[in-house]
């Protein structure tokens, strides 16, 4: 059961609109620039959401009208454009192999992991699960995308760590359900996007990013980026995440989802560089710049979120 | 289409752990055993992970001559 969030400025109105008069009325061409980041976030946001689960008050046809995609189109050359232009581009003499768990480390961002372990609220953490919940009751979902376009190599390695992701065949270990079970047992709501209208523009950047990676062919190679850098950053943030929460007495399943992680991704971490990345660029060298850019937006957009939320929090990020 | 290449069922990352592809079990230090629960497990190979015999990723940040 998703609703629709609520718009935050004229386009997402336009498109709310359109999204609620269908099939009824057919949709009319929709011009409105966004008025903020926000705007063009839940906008993308929500049309995104179309290809995934859909809402309860949308016709399924919405998926696919051209208006709707029109804009869409519109929305993802704004963020892509926008992180080309932070991009500092292909980093220089750097081995994709050899080198990439260095580069990952020597991003210096700030951290809100390191905040939990330590300082954090427990309000604070009810603000990061409430928000971190917009992808992770999805989690794995927008990588999947990718897998038809794949050589057999890369394919095969990819399918190997989502069914992982997926709980391996059991649904009560699936990743999102894990996380489910932990926002249920700290008395939060664990339904599908329940606190999207929460999420500020970084964090649904950070989803708009990753449905555009693996929506758009054009990108795969962006999205197996993104898939090695989260991996990259996940175990030993996991770990600190997991002490943080025993620390503010948060149920053991909340704490179990990240424990999952620190093992899971110090697998997946490897096999997204060296099955994935790695055997894609063989296959396709001019592949590589891509698979850069991918793993730089995964750590821009962590950056940009943590600083986001360590500022609300009045934290120095 | 060429033959794909045979996919190995142990790996040595350089640096970092070793990667078992499959069901298998692992006796630990103490001799305890631990069945894989996953597709691929990463076995600990720097000897200072807190998860042990599993990798958590400790590795990355220990001194490249400290590292496996």
């Amino acid at each position: 059961m998703t609703s629709l969030p609520k718009p935050r400025g004229r386009l997402s109105d336009a498109v709310l609109l359109a999204l609620r008069e269908l099939p009824e009325q057919p949709v009319e061409r929709i011009d409105a620039e966004p008025e903020s980041d926000d705007d063009a976030a839940i906008t993308l946001w929500t049309l995104h959401e179309l290809h995934y689960r859909g809402f309860d008050e949308v016709d399924d046809r919405a998926e696919w009208e051209p208006e709707l995609l029109r804009v869409r189109r519109r929305l993802e050359e704004r963020l892509e454009a926008a992180l080309r232009e932070r991009w500092p581009g292909v980093p220089d003499g750097l081995d994709l192999q050899r080198d990439f768990f260095d580069w990952v480390a020597d991003h210096d961002g700030p951290s809100i992991a390191r905040h939990v372990h330590t300082a954090a609220t427990r309000d604070q953490v009810l603000d990061l699960l409430r928000v971190r919940s917009v992808y992770h009751l999805k989690e794995a979902d927008p990588t999947t995308w990718v897998v038809p376009r794949l050589p057999v190599g890369p394919k095969a390695a990819l399918v190997e760590l989502q069914f992982d992701e997926y709980g391996v065949g059991d649904p009560a270990r699936l990743h999102a359900v894990l996380f489910a079970q932990g926002m249920e047992a700290s008395g939060l709501r664990a339904d599908y996007a329940a606190y999207v209208d929460e999420a500020p523009a970084e964090i649904l950047e950070q989803n708009n990013a990753l449905s555009m990676f693996g929506l758009q062919r054009r990108l795969r190679a962006s999205a197996l980026g993104h898939l090695a850098a989260f991996e990259a950053t996940s175990s030993m943030p996991s770990r600190r995440m997991a002490q943080g929460l025993d620390r503010l007495g948060f149920p053991a399943e909340m704490a179990a989802y990240y424990t999952e992680h620190v093992e899971a991704d110090a697998v997946h971490e490897q096999t997204a560089l060296r099955d994935i990345c790695v055997a894609l660029v063989a296959e396709e060298p001019v592949l590589e710049a891509d698979v850069w850019f991918g793993a730089w937006a995964c750590l821009d957009l962590e950056d940009r979120t943590a600083r986001r939320l360590l500022s609300g929090w009045g934290v120095a990020a | 289409m060429t033959r794909p290449a045979t996919r190995p069922d142990v790996v040595m990352c350089p640096g970092g752990p070793m990667l078992l592809r499959g069901d298998h079990v692992v006796v630990d230090d103490d001799g305890v055993s631990h069945a894989t629960t996953r597709p691929v497990s990463a076995v600990c190979r720097c000897g200072k992970s807190a998860s042990k015999p599993w990798c958590d990723g400790t590795h990355k940040v220990l001194p490249p001559k400290l590292r496996p």
